[in-house]
């Protein structure tokens, strides 16, 4: 018999089904939950129990991980609404948008090119700031306004920064790692 | 006892039912056993006092075992058959081995992992891992007076599948109990943050003799939660007495030194780089095979020049670690150090110069990781006392994935994922009427498979004949709390149970190991079947006071029937307990396990329904 996993992530975490977090009371959930179905709790108990114990710690782990980041709880908000980001499938994107990706690309490009550690960090922290931006209006998507298109399009945005933010990132890893 | 605590938190066993549990850090050049005494953590000595067992093992000619001090003491002398820093050979192939340079070993290419030709035979790294943790087993047996009922054994943190599975082989081959494998900086952050009682940002920086782990820990009230990990499971202490030797051997002429002249000047490369954490310079002489006195010197600065780089190589794992957690040098809020070869005043400096703060060193860092480990394992044995209630999360140190067309890899558990985990990714055939999918699982953050290690090849067979790309297969990863992987595969669209064949691609596969343990019993001479038995009575009366309190507790979800069967079993497995066929007894506790299934899942959601309730009357409440 398998563990019931019906439950939606923010069930289990005994959360309100919506974009809008206290992360305090997440992560609060999150540990209350988890001590009580770690498999630590059943190291010294049947293999049964540890099986089970194991399910419910990943799921538990599985949960708050989406809940805990902004596009993983949009994502999946929207999918419990009927939503599919189509992240993979839907690639089309305002044309605006894209000159501004295109813009990015470049200078993460050139800043990778020339080894520049301070233009990949400023260009980083300018990252931060749009993605910033972005999650305001998700926020007001997925909130009063239940815009649950606007709030797919944003998802796809956001997860372009993501992209970019790991281009970045490795980026910085070969200068880090280098002698 | 674990259960019981479940129902009346807080709750300390009666001191007649304490177990007996330790902590073993199996390390690249000494191993050590701690256990929990008084409420305190503290390492168990031998019988002369020494608490560090040198991690060498020598078989000699006619099946002579030494295992620790009376093997290095070999190690000059008998270099072939005396084997050092064989953690390094862990879950490797040899190709992985070529790279530590000339080893006075005759290595042979045994399918999964390398193995060492002895003069007492063919030894897997597995076996000699065995034996040290057979010798810390025996030692904690006889300072503690009993069978020890659950040990937890420490792994490096960046230790990759292959090598974690290669341990908790040795374990078993050993005849250990394990709880649980635990990575060692969090081991150490674990004895560190308990006994300081420390919350916030912690860097662990665990240089030992082969291995280097960063990881970043968030401590809390009760939670120890690892955001990332990162190093090099190949980067050690061992390295600077090569850099010493390779110094002496370029300046002295002895590039084609012998494998015993190899051996004394690592020796003797060992003793000055100690030497050199508080002198100026150190000089030893040495007599070579030949009959040459050679007189050896270094002073700091040459050390510190012919080991700068591999200073370095421990920044690049640093800032990885960092940036995964999305924290910055300065937000750390303290930095411990752990391992041996944090001794030496240079890397000191620099884990300084990065971090812009001290390091704290005010642990033992050759104990701290045992003494966690001890901690840990009395905690997962039931022992644990009131208010000692905390919580370990701890990560995956790397990516796992599955090889797609190409060559490239598909990432499915991201690295420094909190475990367990779970997830499943789908696939689809390429060809009408597929009826089989190779399945090739790596772990590793390169784009292709050729740059990640290959854990295990599968097959998945039976697919129903359908058009391409009709079938849908669900590939499930799974990493448990020891961090090991396992992973399983099914069509989904017709829900037909396709069979899984696993060919791992390092490491023993399970008949590999039982033949060990076959060999093994019969080279130590030991009753294999009262060892079996005694194993199995412990397991049986761990399970049977288990499912006894859970019934006590949650008896009330079970139908009359359900319950009187179960505690026929039950019985049924305390009556076998009592005598001394261990190999049905082993059946009744694998049937018992079975049977209490259904029971496990439903007392498991009767747990999460009463915290969710909780929460609501805390929310009301507040």
């Amino acid at each position: 018999m398998t563990a019931d996993f019906t439950r939606n992530h923010f069930d289990l975490l005994g959360l309100p089904v919506a974009y809008a977090i206290d992360a305090q009371a997440l992560e609060r959930a999150f540990r209350d939950l988890q001590s009580r179905v770690h498999p630590d709790r059943f190291a010294a108990a049947g293999e049964a129990e540890r099986r089970v114990a194991m399910q419910w710690a990943a799921r538990a782990n599985e949960a708050y991980r989406t809940l805990r980041h902004p596009l993983g709880r949009a994502r999946y908000l929207l999918g419990l609404k009927g939503f599919d980001t189509g992240e993979d499938s839907n690639t089309a994107m305002p044309p605006d948008f894209l000159m501004q990706q295109m813009e990015w690309r470049e200078a993460v490009a050139d800043a990778r090119g020339s080894r520049d550690r301070e233009a990949l960090e400023a260009l980083k922290g300018d990252l931060g700031r749009e993605r910033h931006e972005m999650q305001s209006q998700l926020a007001r998507a997925l909130g009063d306004d239940r815009n649950y298109d606007a709030g797919c399009s944003l998802v796809r945005k956001l997860r372009f920064l993501d992209r970019l933010e790991a281009d970045i990132d490795d980026g910085l890893e070969a200068l880090g790692d280098g002698p | 006892m674990a259960l019981l605590q479940i129902s009346e938190p807080g709750e300390s066993p009666a001191p007649h039912q304490r177990k007996l549990a330790v902590g073993i850090d199996l390390g690249t050049t000494h191993s050590l056993v701690a256990t929990v005494r008084s409420g305190a953590a503290e390492s168990l000595a031998d019988a002369e006092g020494r608490v560090l067992l040198p991690s060498v093992v020598r078989y000699g000619p006619g099946g002579v075992l030494a295992v620790g001090e009376a093997a290095r003491e070999r190690a000059a002398d008998d270099p072939a058959n005396t084997l050092v820093s064989v953690k390094r050979f862990m879950g490797r192939g040899v190709a992985d081995v070529a790279k530590y340079g000339a080893l006075p070993y005759r290595f042979v290419d045994a399918p999964g992992m390398v193995a060492i030709e002895t003069a007492a035979g063919l030894r897997s790294p597995v076996q000699v891992s065995a034996d040290i943790l057979a010798a810390l087993r025996e030692r904690a047996e006889a300072s503690l007076g009993g069978q020890l009922a659950g040990a937890v054994v420490t792994v490096p943190a960046y230790f990759d599948d292959s090598q974690r599975q290669a341990t908790k082989d040795a374990a078993k081959l050993a005849g250990l109990p394990v709880l649980r494998l635990l990575n060692e900086p969090t081991a150490a952050a674990i004895a560190y943050g308990l006994d300081h009682g420390s919350e916030g940002t912690y860097a662990i920086f665990d240089l030992g003799g082969g291995t280097f782990d960063l990881s970043i820990l968030a401590l809390t009230r009760g939670v120890f939660e690892v955001l990332s990990t990162s190093g090099d499971s190949a980067l050690g202490g061992d390295d600077f007495d090569q850099a010493i030797a390779s110094h002496w051997r370029a300046h002295l002429g002895l590039a084609d030194a012998s494998g015993r002249d190899t051996r004394r000047l690592l020796v003797t490369a060992r003793r000055v780089k100690e030497r050199l954490s508080t002198e100026d310079a150190a000089e030893e002489a040495v007599t070579l095979s030949l009959g040459q006195q050679v007189h050896l010197r270094l002073t700091r600065a040459e050390f510190e020049e012919i080991t700068a780089a591999l200073v370095q190589r421990t920044l690049g794992p640093t800032r990885k670690a960092l940036r995964d957690a999305g924290l910055k040098p300065a937000d750390v809020d303290g930095v411990v150090l752990v391992g041996g070869a944090t001794r030496m005043p240079h890397l000191q400096r620099a884990v300084e110069d990065f971090f812009g703060r001290p390091p704290l060193k005010d642990l033992d860092p050759d104990q701290v990781v045992a003494l966690g480990a001890a901690i840990q394992a009395n905690a997962l044995v039931g022992n644990r006392e009131a208010g000692e209630d905390w919580l370990l999360l701890d990560v995956t140190p790397l990516s796992l994935g599955l090889e797609t067309m190409g060559g490239l890899v598909e990432k499915v558990i991201p690295r420094n994922s909190t475990i367990p985990v779970a997830r499943a990714q789908e696939f689809t055939t390429f060809k009408d009427g597929q009826s089989a999918m190779a399945i090739h699982v790596v772990q590793g953050e390169r784009e292709l498979v050729s740059d990640c290690r290959s854990l295990a090849r599968f097959e998945l067979r039976g697919i129903p004949p359908m058009v391409a790309g009709a079938a849908r297969i669900a590939v499930t990863f799974q990493v448990d709390a020891d961090g090991l992987l396992s992973v399983s595969a099914r069509e989904t669209t017709t829900g037909v149970a396709a069979s899984v064949v696993v060919k791992p691609s390092y490491g023993l596969t399970d008949d590999e190991v039982a033949r060990m343990l076959r060999e093994g019993f019969d080279h130590a001479g030991e009753d294999r079947d009262a060892r079996a038995l005694a194993e199995q009575r412990v397991d049986a009366e761990g399970i049977v006071a288990a499912i006894g309190a859970a019934l006590a507790a949650d008896g009330d979800l079970l139908e009359a029937g359900e319950r009187a069967d179960l505690e026929a079993r039950v019985a049924a497995t305390a009556a076998l307990a009592k005598g001394t066929d261990h190999r049905a007894l082993k059946a009744a506790i694998e049937d018992l396990n079975r049977a209490s299934e259904a029971f496990a899942a439903r007392r498991m959601d009767r747990t999460i329904h009463r915290a969710l309730a909780g929460r609501r009357i805390d929310d009301v409440a507040r």
